[in-house]
């Protein structure tokens, strides 16, 4: 939904003309329209002329809406009639990270009712940070006859009893997706509330719940759910468990195993490999809970079609990583954590060629007297034998300009490129300069940019570079940098594709949030916390654009006149009437 | 789990500290910013002017009043903990390598073992493991046979010797704190159990 996308064809007919235009059935339109499945090439035919405005909104039957509060329920409904699959998404991403009040918003009820009488056949709902009780849940499962996903990730606000309602009463489920949230684990009770008549499921994650699950009840599940091809079992279920399912569900594609650590007899070992290597589908790999290096082999008649691994729950060492690897040559993407070290990483470049994402999570982020974790030449290494990248998370402690450059050197594809330097405002660790160059190389080398974390201590400079040359980037998340107003300038002035800027602890103050005045409308949102915008500088901007919700987040005890956390983002619903005490909306 | 860590900076946990001394500055030390009034200002809010050291291991937490500007250029802001960074979600002990190795004695097994508690993550799986390990004694004498759900058909109840020194039957307490307490195992047989009273069952049994 981005009505100011202004993409006009030249030679759009208007409904004024409409005796000179070659006549073309609506339902030709309809037909052609139904077929686009991007939401941004829909938005763009929708602008084309009145006529295909109509075509579109009736053709269309998904709606992405990637922040919640820029439009309401009965706007969509009232535009798109035929929808039966919304996505949605609701809290700033920040929120991952604490600094969002508890009770700050985006909860889907008010949606669902408005769902339940104008979209009584919806059959998807997938929901990224937004607030869902039990009593939402329960309303879902009995509103909607023909629900079939649930997808929940980064969701707060519910509790199991709310999963064992969906369980009860949806009987056609396919999907249900559960990944990453605040959830209140009760019990694991509600996976036995799947009725014995029911097999449609298809994709079932519970893998972040911890409660242990009525083994019985998921072995049966599994066993009459014969279109299974996605399961991620929690760290309850056992290697034991695992052999068992696994059994009976051979055509799985995907993966998530339980706990990888228990103590296996030598039989055991061999019915677990035998079972794996009879999923000759299986391409994702995730779990591997606390795996123990000794029984990784097990994988390996899976790893030679794997092409993608999630190890992050799993502190392998470098050399069980390496192991693992050489078995993995077909890889595309791979998380791992970073207690496999460069040496591991140097496994990841001489065995993956095709790799073309890579995530590396801390082991021990809060804990300073870690003295290894990966380094600069780990990544180094990576560039060097994976020239495909094109998606990097990577969290290290030390970085120098000089590697990056080698990096974007090696992989001058980057889509997005997230570093995160552990220690704010770290310089170059051997020129102790800022890491303005390392930013400034990935933005000259790599065109095709779109998202772009930076850390590490940077100057004005770093966001010269990025408004001049990062003119695809799309996301871009600052922490601990910056020199004066001037930084966010460029950026608001240069990057012209711009559609979400967050800002954390950084020297921007009003005349750079004011900057970006002209700019905002056509962006999703701005947040920006802990800098130097005053509440007059916030009013100011709501003030100046009323289609704008400017939202300021109070922390006790501040002084008045600071703007604490700032949230921007432009609606068409207007003001938010849900709001707590603590956001302001100016 | 670890998501509330970067909370309990703001919170009174952290040994009645008033909000100004946890207050951290923006930007280089040392530098003062310009804002957008034109005029140069240390940010008044945010200086450098204290750090706080923060431990945020087990339950002891030091915190410690520091450093001045000067110092602080010193080590920029390695020593200062900071809500929400680095910008990791709550998983942030995944995978974390820990071991608690106990005894488990089983009557009449001529010889113990030792099991890693780190390794289970719920009462169920470690009471499976320990029927497969000690089955394992019967299994030997019969090598085709499949595995017996009890070892020689006899009842086990499951014990524990605890921090206080004091014999405990397993599954009262939640598993985190049984891991934490729990010195050795002992499966005793349960006609041995019978004269003492040992009726009820555990509040935390391992199924649903």
């Amino acid at each position: 939904m981005e009505p100011s996308e202004l993409k006009r064809s030249k030679d759009s007919p208007n409904s004024d003309e409409s005796t000179r235009r070659s006549s073309f059935p609506d339902e030709v339109l309809e037909r052609v329209l139904s077929l686009l499945k991007s939401h941004r090439d829909r938005s763009s035919v929708s602008l084309v002329c009145k006529d295909w405005y109509n075509a579109e909104r009736w053709s269309r039957t998904h709606v992405f809406i990637g922040n919640c509060y820029s439009v309401s329920p009965e706007i969509v409904a009232r535009r798109f009639p035929k929808i039966r699959s919304v996505t949605l998404k609701g809290k700033p991403r920040f929120s991952d990270f604490n600094l969002v009040p508890e009770n700050w918003g985006a909860d889907i009820h008010a949606w669902l009712v408005v769902f339940a009488a104008k979209y009584p056949f919806l059959e998807e709902l997938r929901l990224k940070r937004m607030a869902i009780s039990d009593e939402s849940l329960e309303f879902l499962a009995v509103s909607f006859p023909n629900f079939k996903a649930l997808s929940l990730l980064s969701c707060d606000g519910f509790s199991t009893n709310g999963l064992a309602a969906i369980a009860t009463h949806c009987k056609n489920l396919t999907e249900l997706d559960i990944q990453e949230n605040g959830i209140d684990d009760k019990g694991g009770s509600w996976l036995s509330c799947f009725p014995e008549s029911f097999t449609s499921l298809e994709v079932l994650n519970f893998a972040n719940l911890s409660s242990d699950i009525n083994f019985d009840a998921l072995e049966r599940l599994v066993g009459r759910c014969k279109s299974m091809r996605v399961l991620k079992l929690n760290r309850s279920v056992s290697l034991e468990q695992l052999q068992r399912l696994l059994v009976n569900a051979p055509q799985l594609a995907e993966l998530g195993t339980g706990s990888f650590s228990e103590e296996l007899t030598f039989r055991q070992y061999v019915e677990l490999e035998s079972a794996l290597s009879n999923c000759q589908n299986m391409h994702t790999l995730y779990g591997l809970w606390d795996a123990k290096g000794i029984y990784l082999p097990a994988l390996y008649p899976v790893c030679t079609h794997l092409t993608f691994l999630n190890l992050s729950y799993a502190a392998l060492r470098s050399d069980e990583l390496a192991k693992l690897l050489a078995h993995c040559p077909r890889l595309k993407r791979l998380w791992v954590l970073d207690t496999v070290e460069d040496k591991g990483l140097e496994a990841v470049g001489l065995n993956c060629p095709l790799l073309e994402e890579l995530r590396v999570f801390p082991a021990d982020p809060f804990d300073e007297e870690i003295i290894h974790g990966v380094t600069e030449a780990g990544f180094v290494a990576v560039s060097f034998g994976c020239p495909r990248l094109q998606y990097v998370l990577y969290f290290c402690r030390q970085m120098t300009n000089a590697a990056v450059a080698t990096i974007v050197q090696n992989c001058p594809d980057f889509t997005h490129f997230r570093l995160c330097i552990m220690n704010p405002g770290q310089p170059d660790y051997i020129t102790n300069e800022p890491m303005d160059e390392a930013f400034g190389a990935v933005v000259k080398t790599c065109t095709k940019l779109q998202r772009l974390s930076v850390s590490g201590r940077l100057t004005d400079l770093t966001f010269e570079y990025i408004g001049r040359y990062a003119k695809n980037l799309e996301t871009l998340s600052v922490a601990f940098a910056g020199s004066s107003d001037w930084g966010m300038q460029c950026v608001m002035g240069g990057c012209s594709k711009l559609r979400k800027l967050e800002i954390r602890d950084c020297p921007f103050g009003n005349a750079a949030l004011l900057s970006g005045l002209e700019k905002y409308e056509s962006m999703r949102s701005l947040w920006m916390s802990a800098c130097n915008v005053t509440m007059n500088g916030c009013r100011l901007l709501a003030r100046e654009m009323p289609r704008l919700n400017v939202e300021v987040m109070k922390e006790d005890g501040s002084d008045d006149s600071q703007a604490d956390k700032v949230y921007v983002y432009r609606s068409i619903a207007g003001p938010r009437r849900d709001a707590p005490p603590s956001v302001l909306t100016l | 789990m670890s998501s509330e860590n970067g909370k309990r900076l703001l919170e009174t946990d952290a040994g009645g500290l008033n909000f100004e001394a946890t207050e951290l500055t923006l930007g280089l030390p040392g530098e003062p910013r310009v804002t957008s009034d034109g005029g140069a200002k240390l940010g008044s809010k945010r200086g450098f002017s204290e750090t706080v050291d923060l431990k945020l291991g087990d339950n002891n937490r030091e915190v410690k009043l520091g450093h001045s500007l000067q110092e602080a250029a010193k080590s920029p802001v390695s020593k200062t903990q900071v809500v929400g960074w680095p910008p990791v979600r709550g998983f942030a002990k995944r995978g974390k390598k820990s071991c608690k190795y106990v005894k488990v004695a089983v009557d009449g097994a001529p010889y113990l073992r030792k099991v890693d508690l780190e390794i289970y993550n719920s009462y169920q799986q470690l009471l499976t493991s320990l029927e497969d390990m000690f089955s394992c004694f019967t299994i030997r004498n019969y090598l085709n046979e499949k595995k017996i759900e009890q070892v020689n058909g006899i009842e086990y109840m499951p014990t524990y010797e605890d921090k206080d020194g004091d014999w405990m039957l397993v599954g009262d307490v939640p598993w985190q704190m049984f891991v934490e307490s729990c010195k050795r195992l002992r499966l005793m047989k349960s006609s041995e159990a019978v004269g003492l009273g040992l009726t009820t069952g555990p509040k935390y049994s391992s199924t649903n």
